[in-house]
């Protein structure tokens, strides 16, 4: 029992302690800053971009679809793309993902999620998450476990994952979701009491990312119900993830 | 003729060379060789023939062995080789499923990725008998699966599983759009694996070099990623004996790897960083220092964490003797990687088929002893992560000699034509097997992929038989295995 007590003295403490306004690594790949004067359409992004997320005339890229590989910002000889490394990528619009030039990450934050009255007063101080991973590689999965490590420690924010839907006031879905995920994954959303939430967590789940081609998926449960947040990344970064979260269902200060 | 074709790994050969054996030959063929299987798959063939290719593995020698054998149109069935071999139970069951070719007298010819909802469970009958039902979406946030335990009491008689719910027809979107992110994404926990891996193939039958640097970088994210995913999942195994302390460090332990991955790449994952040519990131000497450093408080904190729960007492209680698999059942049924390591099978691809920079950096398969319970795995989880620390340590010396070599190369070249390229990398889990094969167009037609998931599953319903049911997590968690990778 020393040791660990040791342990814990040594370890001291660990988390990150002001979460929305973490700093980020100059590398992480995060919202896209595109220069549409610099672009010289030479087509050569789109050739390399696995999921068609780019646009030319005028040069704009869909975080839903955007894996935030790199590829095409290495390609660009032109330099008219670039990836900055601000992190907070969610919103509550799919049409508000797609990125087109002068978007700042000021800009971004003001206009992306739309803050619903009804949503903080129920949520704010606790929710409770069903997580289903449907299709899902496993890069989100582990991203979502590590929002509840010691550095992350999303429970402070009243933010959990439950273990049954029967507990929980929203599902977060993982994946492209694949034809036999289907059935379980509107199972366990029917199981949610009401009112609960809807939350896309990851490129493959908001549009299906290196997988929309494939013949195995069926997404018939996204247009049947309502989603209330998408949060692009490949996989969710963390912070990316509870920061998303957080400005969903608290009032902007 | 000679009945098999033998190669080497990371080679590519030509399909006129591999031979085409009768079937009931090539089964008394296989049976005779005694090797184990890392590729029995089909390839639809044109006008209704199917041609079935085997790859075997000769560990000792590290060679590869090609066959194969034509079915034509009306025959349908063959003798099943699991009968005599049990190992390829679930090669035997994937190939009918993508084929319809039965292997007549297998012993339990269930599904692998199709038809869950269809399929009957294998049921006892008894007053004290009960089964529990898991699944496909469990308790944790992990992905999908459906696990059926017949009880007695507390006791597990048996478990099956039943995957395929995170089935994505990849193998078939790899022959259309492959990609390096498609890769990357068959299986996230094991990024670099399978991009290096995948990279391998396309560099194969692209005939490209790519530069020592790129190389040497590529084996440096293999390793890293080894250690993150193996401190993480000890930090696991903590959690799940509700040994808190363990999972909080192992849990902080991890990140502090990740997020140098981060700053070699731009992902916690790496993804993003190998590309088909080499890597698309070089590491500068400043990373290299910060990386040095880092990984030093890495080893100190994962070595001060393990003595200390491994001197725990309780701790020791719940891991020693949970979950065996035994050498003999091991064997029998082919685990790979981390799993077969544990019941004492000294499996790795790393060492088993080394290339040049196993030499010359000195790197030497180191024994492991195991019984093949939960504290093995673990234990080999901790012997695993200093080895791989300090194989980052030498590989990251030795890109010094390289500094001003290109870490990337053209990789715009048409593919080889009617090729056969096939490349196992050692990912963490166990050795990660890709082929592929091109039609004589240059177009790619076939692409195999088997995660050592695929032959480990069985491993672990054989683990919990006996067990305690609230072990299962326990068990479950210490081989940690995929289920994108095994559903594909």
């Amino acid at each position: 029992m020393f040791d660990t007590l040791k342990s814990r003295i040594y370890q001291g403490n660990q988390f990150i302690p002001d979460i929305p306004n973490a700093p980020m690594r100059k590398q992480f790949r995060g919202l896209p800053s595109l220069c549409n004067g610099k672009c010289t359409n030479c087509n050569k992004c789109l050739d390399v971009c696995p999921t068609g997320a780019l646009k030319l005339n005028p040069l704009s890229i869909d975080m839903g679809k955007c894996t935030f590989c790199g590829a095409c910002k290495n390609i660009c000889e032109a330099q008219a793309i670039d990836f900055t490394n601000y992190y907070k990528l969610a919103s509550t619009n799919r049409d508000k993902l797609i990125i087109t030039e002068g978007m700042t990450p000021e800009e971004y934050e003001k206009i992306a999620v739309e803050v619903r009255k009804e949503i903080t007063s129920i949520f704010s101080r606790s929710l409770k998450l069903r997580q289903v991973s449907a299709g899902g590689c496993n890069g989100c999965e582990m991203e979502l476990n590590a929002c509840s490590n010691a550095n992350f420690d999303m429970g402070r924010f009243g933010i959990d994952f439950v273990a049954s839907p029967r507990h929980a006031d929203g599902i977060v879905i993982t994946g492209p979701i694949s034809k036999n995920m289907a059935y379980a994954l509107e199972d366990c959303y029917k199981s949610v009491p009401n009112p609960k939430i809807v939350i896309l967590c990851g490129t493959c789940a908001i549009s299906g990312g290196v997988f929309q081609n494939s013949t195995e998926l069926n997404r018939e449960f996204l247009e049947k119900y309502p989603i209330d947040l998408y949060i692009p990344g490949c996989p969710v970064h963390p912070l990316t993830f509870i920061n998303s979260v957080l400005s969903f269902i608290r009032e902007k200060k | 003729m000679t009945n098999w074709l033998i190669t080497k790994n990371n080679s590519k050969v030509n399909l006129l060379d591999i031979p085409t054996l009768e079937m009931s030959q090539l089964r008394s063929e296989i049976i005779s060789q005694e090797k184990r299987p890392v590729g029995f798959f089909g390839k639809d063939w044109g006008f209704g023939t199917t041609r079935l290719f085997v790859i075997l593995a000769d560990d000792d020698n590290g060679e590869l062995l090609i066959s194969s054998a034509m079915f034509s149109a009306e025959q349908k069935s063959y003798e099943s080789l699991t009968q005599d071999v049990p190992s390829f139970h679930i090669f035997e069951r994937e190939f009918y499923e993508q084929f319809g070719i039965e292997p007549l007298n297998h012993p339990w010819l269930k599904p692998v990725r199709q038809n869950q909802d269809k399929y009957e469970f294998f049921e006892m009958k008894g007053d004290e008998v009960h089964q529990v039902a898991v699944g496909p979406i469990h308790a944790g946030v992990i992905e999908p699966g459906h696990f059926r335990f017949m009880c007695n009491g507390e006791t597990v008689y048996h478990l099956e599983i039943m995957l395929g719910y995170q089935h994505r027809g990849v193998e078939d979107m790899m022959v259309k759009q492959p990609s390096n992110q498609l890769a990357e994404s068959i299986c996230g926990d094991s990024v670099i694996a399978y991009n290096t891996v995948y990279s391998q193939i396309m560099e194969l039958l692209k005939d490209i070099e790519i530069s020592p640097k790129a190389q040497l970088i590529r084996k440096a994210a293999l390793e890293m990623e080894r250690a993150a995913i193996q401190i993480g999942d000890m930090g696991a195994v903590a959690g799940d004996i509700a040994y808190a302390m363990g999972s909080a460090v192992f849990g902080v332990t991890r990140t502090l790897v990740i997020n140098t991955m981060l700053e070699w790449s731009g992902s916690r994952f790496g993804r993003g960083l190998i590309n088909v040519g080499g890597v698309n990131f070089d590491i500068s000497e400043d990373e290299i220092k910060l990386t040095l450093k880092t990984l030093d408080k890495v080893a100190k904190d994962v070595d001060r964490m393990a003595k200390t729960m491994l001197k725990n007492s309780s701790v020791m209680s719940r891991l020693e003797k949970t979950g065996t698999v035994s050498l003999e059942k091991a064997k029998e049924i082919g685990l790979v990687g981390m799993a077969a390591k544990t019941s004492g099978i000294p499996l790795d691809t790393r060492f088993d088929y080394p290339d040049k920079w196993m030499k010359e950096l000195n790197f030497e398969k180191k024994p492991f002893k195991g019984v093949g319970d939960v504290n093995s795995r673990f234990k080999l989880r901790y012997k695993e992560v200093k080895e791989s620390l300090s194989m980052v340590r030498k590989i990251l010396a030795k890109l010094k000699d390289y500094e001003k070599e290109p870490v990337l190369v053209n990789s715009n070249k048409e593919l080889s034509k009617d090729s056969l390229a096939i490349s196992i990398v050692e990912g963490w889990r166990g050795e990660v097997v890709h082929i592929a094969m091109t039609d004589g167009n240059g177009n790619l037609s076939r692409y195999k992929i088997k995660d050592p998931s695929f032959n480990n599953w069985y491993g672990l319903a054989l683990a919990v038989r006996n067990n305690g049911i609230s072990d299962f997590p326990l068990c479950n968690k210490s081989f940690n295995l995929s289920y994108s990778g095994n559903d594909l």
